[in-house]
């Protein structure tokens, strides 16, 4: 398997990429439901939401890699999709990285509210949006509200992934596994 | 000519009648705009220190006759969300269901009903506090700390209080742990006697 990708097939890193961020995007989802909702006296009660941080920084860090891997090696165009499935898809991609980026800065917005610095593997990401008039509430309701817009997205595009291959049965799921 | 003299009389009668009052007991509205009042709290973290934070966010005022202290009362109301422990993660907690529930209640109020003063410069204030859904009666141990003119030609007054609250008791269950189950509350409070 060729790590570019080519005009018939995913190569290994828009594979690994992409199943990377998908497994990120549960893992966080998961994590930050569950760590919300913590005994103060949990060992994971401060270990839950360092590692939700390092996680949504790696995830960032990911997307970008992914975003410019993308522009470096342009996938496969995709299969017999009429006009508007095509624009869909476009569009739900679009979104599916905007709402990664969304969510990762409406988390920073509130860790950082206070003007303290986040800190992620024994980095410090400074703050620099402080002191918005309740800014770690709101930034909390809409990282929340994203959280679930992001999940609801990820269900439909799942759900066109399968579409794509029990109905229209052409290789859309199978390429994104790295078959051709 | 008549109703001219009614009018005379009736301003007169109540010239006299003021007059006739007892000497009214002071107002004065405590100093939150120049900021010279303060709601602090504590509370042990693990038993191991004091974690401090306070409510920027308040207003209120107070009666006091200096012929007549134990006429003094007071009333005071703290807006919740103002809660400020000095790091945004912990106070995005304490808005929260889990503490101070502040969307669902915006506001604590105390309100005084009693007070004794000791005679040496300390004193017992009794009233309701009304906090996290619950009015329940509370006592505050009161230092009276001085009155007098300022430089700007106002008259100010002062005074400090401290109160403990039982968390539990206000329907704030949340386990912080054994040694976390009271919190200690400080006000400091200077009012501007208004004219």
């Amino acid at each position: 398997m060729q790590f570019r990708n080519s005009p018939e097939r995913y190569g290994a890193v828009a594979v690994a990429l992409h199943w990377g961020v998908a497994l990120l995007i549960f893992g966080l989802f998961g994590l930050g439901l569950w760590m919300t909702g913590l005994n103060y006296y949990d060992p994971w009660y401060r270990q839950g939401p360092a590692l939700h941080k390092a996680l949504g920084v790696g995830m960032v860090l990911l997307v970008v890699v992914r975003l410019v891997w993308r522009w470096r090696s342009p996938p496969p165009p995709p299969l017999a999709h009429t006009p508007w499935e095509r624009r869909l898809a476009g569009v739900v991609h679009g979104l599916l990285y905007l709402l990664i980026f969304a969510m990762a800065i409406s988390g920073y917005l509130i860790s950082t509210a206070d003007g303290r610095p986040l800190l992620v593997a024994g980095l410090a990401i400074p703050a620099t949006l402080v002191g918005l008039p309740e800014q770690a509430e709101r930034a909390g309701v809409v990282h929340w509200g994203l959280a679930w817009t992001l999940l609801t997205l990820v269900a439909l595009h799942a759900a066109a992934a399968l579409k794509h291959h029990f109905i229209d049965r052409d290789r859309t799921l199978l390429r994104m596994l790295g078959r051709s | 000519m008549k109703p001219m003299i009614r009018i005379t009389a009736c301003a007169a009668a109540l010239l006299c009648g003021a007059y006739a009052l007892p000497a009214a007991a002071e107002h004065y509205t405590i100093d939150t705009q120049g900021a010279h009042a303060a709601i602090q709290f504590r509370v042990k973290h693990l038993g191991y220190s004091w974690l401090l934070g306070r409510f920027n966010d308040f207003n209120g005022s107070f009666d006091y006759d200096s012929a007549n202290p134990k006429a003094a009362g007071i009333e005071v109301t703290v807006q919740t969300k103002s809660i400020d422990s000095n790091q945004a993660e912990r106070d995005k907690h304490l808005r929260s269901k889990d503490f101070l529930d502040v969307d669902r209640y915006p506001t604590a109020r105390f309100v005084s009903t009693a007070y004794e003063p000791k005679g040496d410069g300390s004193g017992v204030l009794r009233g309701d506090f009304t906090f996290h859904g619950h009015t329940q009666p509370i006592t505050i141990a009161v230092e009276e700390i001085g009155a007098g003119p300022d430089p700007w030609g106002g008259y100010r007054r002062g005074f400090a209080g401290t109160t403990t609250l039982t968390l539990k008791d206000w329907g704030i269950d949340y386990d912080l742990g054994p040694a976390t189950k009271e919190v200690e509350l400080f006000l400091s409070v200077e009012g501007i006697r208004q004219e």
